[in-house]
């Protein structure tokens, strides 16, 4: 066996072209020739960052060679069509279908999301990785094996029922000395073998997948394989990439939103050395240089002359909340009805009412949007972080008028892509300059750009009214949510990035946006779900757009109805926990399925906890400066269910907030790999407690004033948890079934969060808030607000 | 332009630039270090982070011409191959998620140990503060960096030396 590949990205930027003697097309487009080695020409210095000769054809997801190649040094690279945002997904990838393979880990290496190279899985979102797009991979690795199997039968000259597979070498079982490396079977050549299904997600051979029993590197705690390359300064992240001739540009935004540009001088940066152009189209301008340092000086220095919008394009953010709630919806989804509402308020004991509010929040990467565009040989090549690579190159090859099989996306790793990230937009800026200029053009926005005109996780004003009866049991919910949604930017849309926006392009349709309702899975008889869309007056060119941020609705609607709840048992005088527990136990849902699950989570987020005292909250006040409680927040997402315990500390003179310990039952069927699951589970929990604390983009009625990280904190190493407890619950009615799935882990931790803080205030201080984010200021305001 | 002289992980680089460039741009794109990135250009983040005279400084802010000391850049803790214990308690504790931010994370971490090889949890705090992580693994950070606090016995010995080869090497491997 050769030595395992200790630098994975060196073997990727191989891969992509950038050596041309190893491309994974001239691999394609041969024929049972040996024209793939991963041997010496992937080691450093020997890269070529040139551009291959293209067309780039899709490649073909019912061909098995474009999932897997086998080497002559019995080693395997699997080509999917995913991007890994640090979670860990890539290397659970790798373990799925190792497994299936029957090959070791050791033995692999894993190519991801270059359009050129890698089948269409879309990219990430959706936390799919692993519950969706897993499952082809093991099926075609299931295939794989199969086909070794057979190849090594003829061989061996033995039935394939008696073989087995090892570490990629079958065996005889009755005579270890008859053995073939999977290397010896088809190393260096192409397997040939058609797959069906009628989209990539169907994907699969002829062979089945193991039963659970079955597998022996899923679930695994196997250390990521991308994480040594990302500490040493070795990794070439996307940004790290540089072509010969290639320019540096910055894009100049409106100075307010809704600006038309009236003129520029470009007289007024052509002394900056290394001027090369300014480029402008509608209200879309960018500055080209020829160093990194002359294009932000030419950026803030050039004169431009814009034409302010005659009416304000969105009310301030201190009058957010009043503008939502008296806009006349854009649109109204039907309301979904259970039960009698009106009667089961006429007969309620208590009737409990509430507004909760959460502000606009960004993606704010900590490394600002980014591309480079290659536009050599009449093609285009993108090097980004975008996630969804697929959709970028459809996207730009569409913008720019160019046949798709002329473009391509190089993923490679970069800061993080939380859902539909302003990298879509860089893409499209990069692809657009180098189109222009003819020359690679490197786009780099500056943090004003990315924290100002990112997109936004839409703003949410919630009504709620909820009736207990005598015995203190929830009998009706009355839920009214009204989002800022209207005009929702897709991802990679060639007519809603913010260059085409800028440019003047308006989609033919426009997105209706939504206004999200909680998936119930308490038992509450009579319920009445309703949501609206209500538009901002700007709606285009405007840096309040909205689009999916991470579990995109999910946290907004998660603070109002989890936290509505909590108040519910409060009211009647229930323990939190147990409130909730005893409506899961009431519940119908789902065959038990939903039901079963949901409770374990509850009952082992509680022991966790340890020590849980049965009570009402608020806990009994007293008044020593720092009061401490406890808050429980549980939600469902897709197929994965979370129950989460936080621990505050309240100051009572300052209003600070310090969350010091966080407990998490997490459901989400089989663990692929234990370790990086738990790590991604603590990081979304802990990027919820962010947006709980901190995150709010704030505006005046003309422009983003949220531009840096004095203006838009965030949570830092001070508001760390002194303590975090994760239980793997990962029950199934029916453990014992060969097809436990394997569900999503990336959102659903950080959903729940808003409200498990805003609970445990609550439980500490006897105060409610209901408008995230809890800074000190508001929560020591609402602390004084109770106290006169 | 003028050409200026930086001493970066024991290698003498002269490069002919703008004086006023920040120290970042030149790392980055004169001698093709990829440690030190771009977070914020305003000295609030930590991402461009390199060590001078052990402290620890925001090359996105600093104009290359004003630097005299010798410069470690994340490139220059790795010592003959060794990796520097906070590079591998990284490892051992699996800290990134997407690791964009973590060049700024170690090199503050190491600048922290180097001054008080012996933190409290409250100074890892404060000494970690101006290191901003948006993936939030910040649990995961002190994790590491308790694990060399109390492994140190053995790793005290470890000198911040600088090797001639760093740059010259990774120079090699950027080579377009």
């Amino acid at each position: 066996m050769s030595t395992p590949l200790q630098f994975p990205k060196l073997i990727v930027d191989a891969l992509q072209g950038l050596n041309p003697s190893t491309s994974r097309r001239q691999f394609l487009a041969s024929s049972g020739a040996l024209v793939l080695s991963l041997g010496a020409s992937a080691v450093p210095g020997a890269r070529v960052l040139a551009q291959a000769a293209g067309p780039y054809p899709d490649p073909n997801f019912l061909q098995l060679d474009t999932w897997i190649v086998i080497h002559p040094d019995n080693t395997a690279t699997f080509f999917v069509g995913k991007t890994d945002g640090g979670q860990g997904t890539g290397t659970a990838f790798r373990q799925m279908m190792c497994d299936e393979l029957d090959m070791a880990y050791e033995q692999t290496t894993l190519v991801m999301g270059s359009t050129d190279i890698t089948p269409d899985q879309g990219g990430s979102g959706g936390s799919d990785a692993i519950e969706t797009d897993g499952k082809p991979m093991r099926r075609v690795a299931a295939e794989a094996r199969r086909v070794l199997l057979e190849l090594a039968a003829k061989q061996l000259n033995a039935p394939v029922m008696e073989l087995t597979a090892q570490n990629g070498i079958v065996s005889v079982r009755t005579d270890a000395s008859k053995s073939a490396r999977y290397a010896d079977l088809v190393g260096g050549k192409r397997f040939d073998v058609a797959l069906t299904g009628n989209n990539i997600n169907a994907t699969t051979g002829a062979a089945s997948v193991k039963p659970v029993q079955d597998l022996r590197v899923i679930g695994k705690p196997i250390q990521r394989y991308d994480i040594p390359a990302k500490l040493d300064g070795s990794l070439m992240w996307a940004v790290d990439v540089k072509l010969p001739g290639m320019l540096h540009a910055r894009n100049v935004r409106p100075p307010v939103a809704g600006a038309q540009l009236k003129s520029i001088d470009e007289a007024s940066v052509a002394n900056i050395a290394g001027f090369v152009r300014v480029v402008s189209r509608g209200n879309y301008v960018a500055v080209v240089c020829e160093r990194e340092e002359q294009a932000i000086a030419a950026a803030r220095q050039l004169k431009a002359e814009w034409t302010p919008p005659v009416t304000a394009p969105f009310p301030a953010s201190n009058e957010l909340f009043n503008f939502i709630r008296s806009a006349t919806p854009t649109s109204s989804s039907e309301p979904r009805v259970t039960g009698d509402l009106a009667a089961a308020f006429s007969s309620a004991t208590t009737v409990l009412e509430a507004d909760y509010e959460m502000p606009f929040q960004g993606h704010t990467a900590i490394g600002p949007a980014f591309a480079l565009a290659d536009p050599s040989n009449n093609q285009m090549t993108v090097y980004s972080n975008d996630m969804k690579a697929y959709g970028l190159r459809t996207g730009v090859a569409e913008f720019l008028g160019l046949p798709r099989d002329r473009v391509r996306v190089v993923y490679m790793d970069g800061p993080q892509v939380y859902g539909r990230t302003s990298a879509d937009d860089a893409g499209f800026e990069a692809a657009f300059l180098a189109h222009e200029l003819g020359r690679p053009v490197r786009v780099q926005w500056m943090r004003y750009e990315e924290t100002a005109w990112d997109t936004k996780g839409p703003a949410y004003a919630f009504k709620l009214r909820g009736a207990l009866d005598a015995s203190g049991k929830l009998t009706a919910l009355d839920y009214d949510a009204r989002a800022i949604d209207y005009a929702h930017v897709g991802y990679n849309e060639p007519d809603t990035v913010l260059i085409a926006q800028l440019m003047g392009r308006r989609p033919q349709r426009i997105a209706a946006g939504a206004a999200s309702t909680p998936s119930i899975k308490y038992a509450i008889a009579n319920t009445r779900l309703a949501g609206h869309v209500v538009a901002l007056p700007l709606v285009w060119e405007t840096p309040l757009r909205t689009g999916n941020l991470r579990d995109p609705d999910g946290p907004q609607v998660t603070f109002a109805f989890e936290g509505f709840i909590d108040e519910l048992a409060a009211a009647a005088k229930r323990d939190p926990a147990e409130f909730r527990i005893e409506m899961m136990e009431a519940s119908a849902e789902d065959n038990a399925f939903r039901r079963n699950r949901s409770l374990a989570v509850l009952h082992a987020a509680v022991q966790a906890y340890g020590g849980w005292e049965s009570r009402p909250a608020p806990k009994p006040q007293t008044t020593v400066p720092i009061q401490s409680g406890r808050g429980i927040a549980y939600t469902y997402r897709s197929n994965t269910v979370v129950a989460i315990i936080a621990d505050v500390e309240v100051n009572r003179d300052t209003g600070h907030v310090w969350v010091k310990r966080l407990v998490c039952a997490h459901d989400c069927g089989l663990a692929i790999n234990p370790l990086g699951l738990k790590h991604t589970v603590e990081c979304g929990m802990l990027h919820g407690l962010s947006r709980a604390l901190y995150e709010e983009v704030q505006f005046d009625n003309e422009k983003v004033l949220s531009v840096d990280w004095d203006s838009h904190p965030s949570l830092r190493h001070q508001d760390t948890p002194e303590r975090i407890d994760i239980v793997l619950v990962n029950g199934d009615p029916n453990p014992d079934r060969p097809d436990l799935p394997h569900y999503g882990a990336g959102e659903t931790s950080h959903k729940p969060m808003i409200a498990a803080v805003a609970n445990a205030i609550f439980d500490a201080t006897g105060v409610r808030l209901r408008r995230a984010p809890f800074r000190q200021e508001r929560v020591l305001a609402a602390l004084r607000a109770v106290r006169t | 332009m003028s050409v200026i002289t930086l001493n970066v992980n024991g290698a003498v680089h002269q490069v002919d630039i703008d004086p006023a460039t920040p120290l970042l741009y030149v790392l980055r794109n004169d001698l093709n270090l990829r440690g030190p990135r771009f977070g914020c250009g305003l000295g609030q983040c930590g991402a461009c982070s390199v060590i001078i005279d052990g402290a620890v400084v925001r090359s996105c802010q600093l104009p290359a011409v004003a630097v005299t000391g010798p410069i470690t850049t994340l490139e220059g803790l790795a010592q003959n191959g060794n990796l520097h214990p906070l590079q591998q308690a990284w490892i051992d504790e699996q800290v990134p998620q997407c690791g964009y931010c973590q060049n700024g994370q170690i090199m503050t971490a190491k600048a922290l140990l180097d001054r008080n090889p012996t933190p409290t949890d409250a100074e890892i705090r404060e000494g970690m503060q101006g290191a901003l992580c948006r993936c939030m693994t910040y649990y995961r950070i002190h994790a590491a960096i308790k694990r060399v606090i109390s492994t140190a016995g053995a790793d005290l010995a470890y000198e911040a030396g600088t090797t001639a080869d760093t740059v010259a090497s990774t120079k090699q491997e950027a080579a377009v």
